[in-house]
C-alpha cells in the first residue's frame, strides 16, 4: 500500500512559541502570520515541495486546532497525494502507557512507525521556526556523496553572534568534529539551522537508544547529534547560501517581514520558479482610494487603502481609512485602522479595531515595538505608548 | 431538490472578438483577478449547485487550464463537480454535433449528457453577465408558483444601443411572461432585461432538447419558448442586485473601470460575505509598492510590483510597473511589464504584453486601445 520513498520530512511543529507571546496563545508558532499572507510553516512546507520531497509528516502539540484545519489534506502544497502527501502526527495513546513529546527526538521515535511505512533510505528533519527559501535535494545530494550518516544545514554567521547559536566546528572536508552549543568562545561560524538528514537506519538505532536512556532529555542537539558524534559516525555540515531567519521573537519576527520590503528585498518572494505556497483565502483584488499614499509596502488581497502605508506590511482585508497612517508595521488580517488613527512600530494580530484618530504606538526609533493583539477594539482617541503588549485579558488596563 | 447547473462559455464570444481570439469568453480576464467564468460558477457554488456542465466549442484551452480539476471552486468531487463538455466528432468520423452559435444548438450538441441527468431542476447561465446572485431564491420561485420555466430579469433604462444586446422579457402582473424580445433594433425606455439565467424542470428541458433536434430548431426564445409561451407555464424572477452585461469591447472597459469608480458595485460583486467569488489560485506574493510608487484609485492584484504612477486603472496578476512609469486608465492583464520610461493610458494590455522605455501609448476613453497578448511594443 505504501509506496517506498528515498526520502521523506518529519516537519516538527509542536512548540509553543512563547516568546511570540499573544500571537501563540491560540495557536502554534508554525501557525503565526507572516508577509501578508503566508503562515511561518508555509516555508519549510513549499522547500520540501520544490525539492522534489512529496511525504511529509508534520508532528503537532500545542494548540494543534488552527494549525491541522491550515494544513487540511495538504492541497496548497500539492501534498494530497495518494501515496505519500502530508500527514498529521499528533501524540497519541498506546497499549504501553501514554505520553506527550517530550523532545524533539522522541516525537520522532514515536512516529518511526510512521517513518517505516515508506522506508525511506533518508530522513529530513526539519523545524517550524524559520523563514527561508531551500532546496534540500541539494543537502541530499551533499549527504550521499559524503556518504554520511548525517548532514546537518549550516549557515555562516557573523563571528561576533556566533555565541548565540549552536556552532559546528568542522574539519577542511566539512566534516564534523564537535558540536557546541552557545559556546562563549566560538571556534568557528558554521551556526546549525536545525535542518538535518539523517540515514534512516542509523537515526532508528540511535533514537531506540536514546529512549532506552532515562537521564537523557530527548533532544538532537543535547543528545542525538552528540552521541552520534562520540560514536564517530560520519557527520557532516551542509553550508546554505541565502536568506534565513529564525522568527522565535517579536522582534525577529517583524524585522523578518520588513525583509521582504526594500527593492530589491532582502528576501525575495517574486521568484515564479520557486513558489511559497499557501492556503488561500477568497478576497477580492486590493483598492487603492484617490487619497492615498502608499511607500515601500506589502499589500494584499481584500485590502482597502484610503490612507497613508510606509514601511509595512498588511495581510488580507485590511482596511486603512482616510487620514489614518500606518507605519514600521506589520498588519494581521481583517484589521480596520479607522479614519484619522496612526499605528507606528506595532504588530497588530487579526480582526483588531483601531478606533478614529487613536495614536497606536511609538516611533521605530524609540526601539519599543508594540504588540496588539486579535479580536480587540481600541475606542476613539485611544493612546497607546511603545513597548506595551496588549491581549483581551488586559487591554481594560490601556483604555478608559 | 436537487439540481443540476449549465454554463455556456462561448455563446458571446463576437461580442468583444478582441479578447476572444485566444479563448473563450468564459476565460476572458475581469476585475483584476478572475475570468467571466467565476461569476456564474462561484454564484451557483455558493447556492449549493456541486454538479455543474460548462459547454464549449472552441479555443477552450484557456477554460480547462482555468478550470482544472475544479478544486478552486470546491468542485473537484466524487459525485458530480464541474465537467466540461466540449465538442467531438463520432466514431464514423461525422461531426454529427455541428459547432454550434446558439444556446439550443449547444444543448443539442451536448444532448447526450442532458438525457442523462437525473436532477429536479436545471438552472442555465451565460458567461457575459457579471452578478452576485444567490440561486435558490430563484429556485424557491421557480418552485413555488409551479413554474416550467423562470427567466431572471432586472428592472433597467434602455438606450437601443443596449436594447439591442439584451433580450427583453415582457409580463403580466402576477409575473407570468407574455413576450420575450430578443435583440430589439428600435426599443428604448423602461424594460426587463433577462440576466440569461434560467431555470428549468429538467424534464422539460430534456424533452425540448429532444423535440428540436427532431424539428431541426436553433433558437431556444424563438423556436421554443416563444412558442410555449401559453401553453406552459413561464415565469420572471425578479432581480434587484448589481448585473452588468457585456456585449462589446467599450462595455467591457466601462464594465471594469466602474469596479473602481462605482463603490457600491464592487461591493455588490465582491463583498458579500457568504457568497465569496472564487477564481483560480495562483500563489502569489503580496503587491509590492515601491519608496517611488504613486498609485491612486486602481484595483491591484497580488503579485504586482509597483514602482511607477499608476491612476484609475485595474492591475492583474504579476504585473510590473517600472521605476517612472505612468499607468492611466488602463487595465493590464496578468504580467504585463511596462518599462521604465513607458507610458499608457486608456489601453487594454493582454497577457504578458511588453511596453518597453520611451514607448508612449494611448487610447481614448470612448475608444480604449487593444494589446494583443504577448506584444512588444
Amino acid at each position: 500500500m505504501f509506496q517506498k520513498k528515498e526520502c521523506i520530512a518529519m516537519l516538527l511543529a509542536g512548540g509553543q512559541g512563547s516568546r511570540l507571546y499573544t500571537l501563540t496563545e491560540k495557536t502554534a508558532k508554525p501557525a503565526v502570520p507572516f508577509g501578508g499572507k503566508y503562515r511561518i510553516i508555509d516555508f519549510p512546507m513549499s522547500n520540501c515541495v520544490n525539492s522534489g520531497i512529496d511525504t511529509v509528516g508534520v508532528l503537532t502539540q500545542y494548540q494543534p486546532l488552527v494549525l491541522n484545519e491550515y494544513i487540511g489534506n495538504g492541497e496548497p502544497w500539492d501534498l494530497d497525494r495518494t501515496r505519500g502527501g502530508v500527514t498529521v502526527l499528533s501524540p497519541y495513546e498506546a497499549k504501553g502507557g501514554k505520553d506527550w513529546y517530550r523532545g524533539t527526538a522522541n516525537a520522532i521515535y514515536q512516529n518511526l512507525t510512521f517513518i517505516e511505512r515508506y522506508d525511506p533510505e533518508y530522513t529530513l528533519i526539519l523545524s517550524g521556526d524559520h523563514i527561508y527559501k531551500m532546496d534540500y535535494s541539494k543537502m541530499l545530494d551533499e549527504h550521499k556523496k559524503n556518504g554520511a550518516d548525517c548532514t546537518i544545514a549550516v549557515l555562516e554567521v557573523p563571528m561576533e553572534e556566533a555565541s548565540r547559536f549552536g556552532i559546528l566546528n568542522t574539519d577542511e572536508n566539512n566534516k564534523i568534529v564537535e558540536f557546541e552549543e552557545k559556546p562563549k568562545q566560538p571556534k568557528s561560524n558554521k551556526a546549525s539551522m536545525g535542518i538535518y538528514i539523517f540515514t534512516t537506519k542509523v537515526l532508528k538505532k540511535y533514537l531506540i537508544e536514546d529512549e532506552a536512556n532515562p537521564a537523557s532529555s530527548n533532544d538532537f542537539g543535547k543528545n542525538i547529534i552528540p552521541n552520534m558524534l562520540n560514536d564517530g559516525c560520519p557527520m557532516y555540515t551542509y553550508a546554505f547560501q541565502g536568506y534565513w531567519k529564525d522568527v522565535g521573537t517579536l522582534t525577529s519576527l517583524w524585522e523578518a517581514n520588513m525583509d521582504l520590503l526594500g527593492n530589491p528585498p532582502a528576501f525575495d518572494l517574486y521568484d515564479r520558479n520557486f513558489r511559497i505556497f499557501y492556503r488561500h483565502e477568497a478576497y477580492p483584488p486590493h483598492r487603492i482610494g484617490a487619497d492615498s499614499s502608499i511607500r515601500n509596502s506589502m499589500i494584499t488581497e481584500g485590502c482597502v487603502i484610503d490612507g497613508t502605508v510606509e514601511n509595512s506590511v498588511l495581510a488580507n482585508g485590511v482596511v486603512v481609512e482616510k487620514g489614518a497612517v500606518v507605519r514600521d508595521s506589520v498588519i494581521m488580517s481583517d484589521v480596520r485602522i479607522c479614519a484619522g488613527a496612526k499605528v507606528e512600530y506595532a504588530i497588530v494580530d487579526s480582526d483588531t479595531v483601531i478606533g478614529e484618530n487613536s495614536v497606536i504606538g511609538e516611533s521605530k526609533e524609540s526601539e519599543k515595538l508594540l504588540l496588539v493583539g486579535a479580536g480587540l477594539k481600541f475606542p476613539v482617541n485611544s493612546e497607546i505608548g511603545g513597548g506595551a503588549m496588549i491581549d483581551a485579558a488586559n487591554i481594560k488596563d490601556y483604555i478608559a | 431538490m436537487s439540481v443540476t447547473g449549465i454554463i455556456f462559455s462561448n455563446l458571446h464570444d463576437n461580442e468583444i472578438s478582441e479578447l476572444t481570439r485566444v479563448r473563450t469568453l468564459a476565460s476572458v480576464p475581469f476585475g483584476c483577478r478572475y475570468r467571466l467564468i467565476d461569476f456564474p460558477l462561484s454564484n451557483m457554488v455558493n447556492s449549493n449547485i456541486s454538479n455543474i456542465n460548462v459547454i464549449t466549442q472552441y479555443n477552450y484551452h484557456s477554460l480547462m487550464d482555468h478550470i482544472g480539476t475544479g478544486k478552486d471552486w470546491d468542485l473537484a468531487r466524487r459525485s458530480g463537480g464541474v465537467k466540461i463538455l466540449p465538442p467531438y466528432i463520432n466514431f464514423d468520423g461525422s461531426t454529427r454535433n455541428n459547432l454550434s452559435n446558439t444556446r439550443l444548438e449547444a444543448l443539442k450538441s451536448v444532448g447526450y449528457s442532458i438525457a442523462q441527468m437525473t436532477s429536479d431542476y436545471v438552472v442555465m447561465a451565460d458567461c457575459n453577465v457579471i452578478c452576485n446572485i444567490d440561486f435558490n431564491d430563484v429556485l424557491n420561485d421557480h418552485i413555488e408558483s409551479g413554474a416550467d420555466v423562470t427567466i431572471a430579469v432586472k428592472r433597467m433604462e434602455l438606450d437601443r444601443a443596449t436594447a439591442k444586446a439584451n433580450t427583453l422579457v415582457f409580463s403580466s402582473k402576477d409575473g407570468r411572461i407574455t413576450d420575450l424580445l430578443p435583440n430589439p433594433t428600435n426599443f428604448d425606455g423602461y424594460a426587463d432585461v433577462s440576466l440569461n439565467i434560467i431555470v428549468l424542470n429538467r424534464k422539460y428541458l430534456q424533452d425540448f432538447v429532444l423535440d428540436s433536434i427532431a424539428h431541426g430548431y436553433t433558437s431556444i426564445t424563438r423556436d421554443v419558448f416563444l412558442k410555449s409561451l401559453y401553453t406552459r407555464n413561464f415565469r420572471i424572477y425578479r432581480y434587484d442586485g448589481y448585473f452588468a452585461c457585456i456585449s462589446s469591447f467599450e462595455d467591457y472597459f466601462a464594465c471594469n473601470m466602474q469596479l473602481i469608480e462605482n463603490q457600491e458595485m464592487f461591493d455588490s460583486l465582491f463583498g458579500v460575505e457568504e457568497r465569496p467569488i472564487f477564481t483560480k489560485v495562483r500563489n502569489s506574493a503580496p503587491a509590492y509598492y515601491s519608496e517611488d510608487s504613486r498609485v491612486k484609485n486602481s484595483l491591484i492584484a497580488d503579485g504586482c510590483v509597483i514602482e511607477g504612477t499608476v491612476e484609475n486603472s485595474i492591475l492583474f496578476r504579476g504585473v510590473r510597473v517600472g521605476k517612472g512609469a505612468v499607468v492611466k486608465n488602463s487595465i493590464l492583464f496578468q504580467d504585463t511589464i511596462i518599462s521604465d520610461t513607458a507610458s499608457v493610458a486608456y489601453t487594454v494590455c493582454d497577457k504578458n504584453v511588453v511596453i518597453r522605455n520611451n514607448v508612449n501609448i494611448s487610447g481614448h476613453s470612448t475608444l480604449p486601445l487593444y494589446i494583443d497578448r504577448g506584444k512588444m511594443v
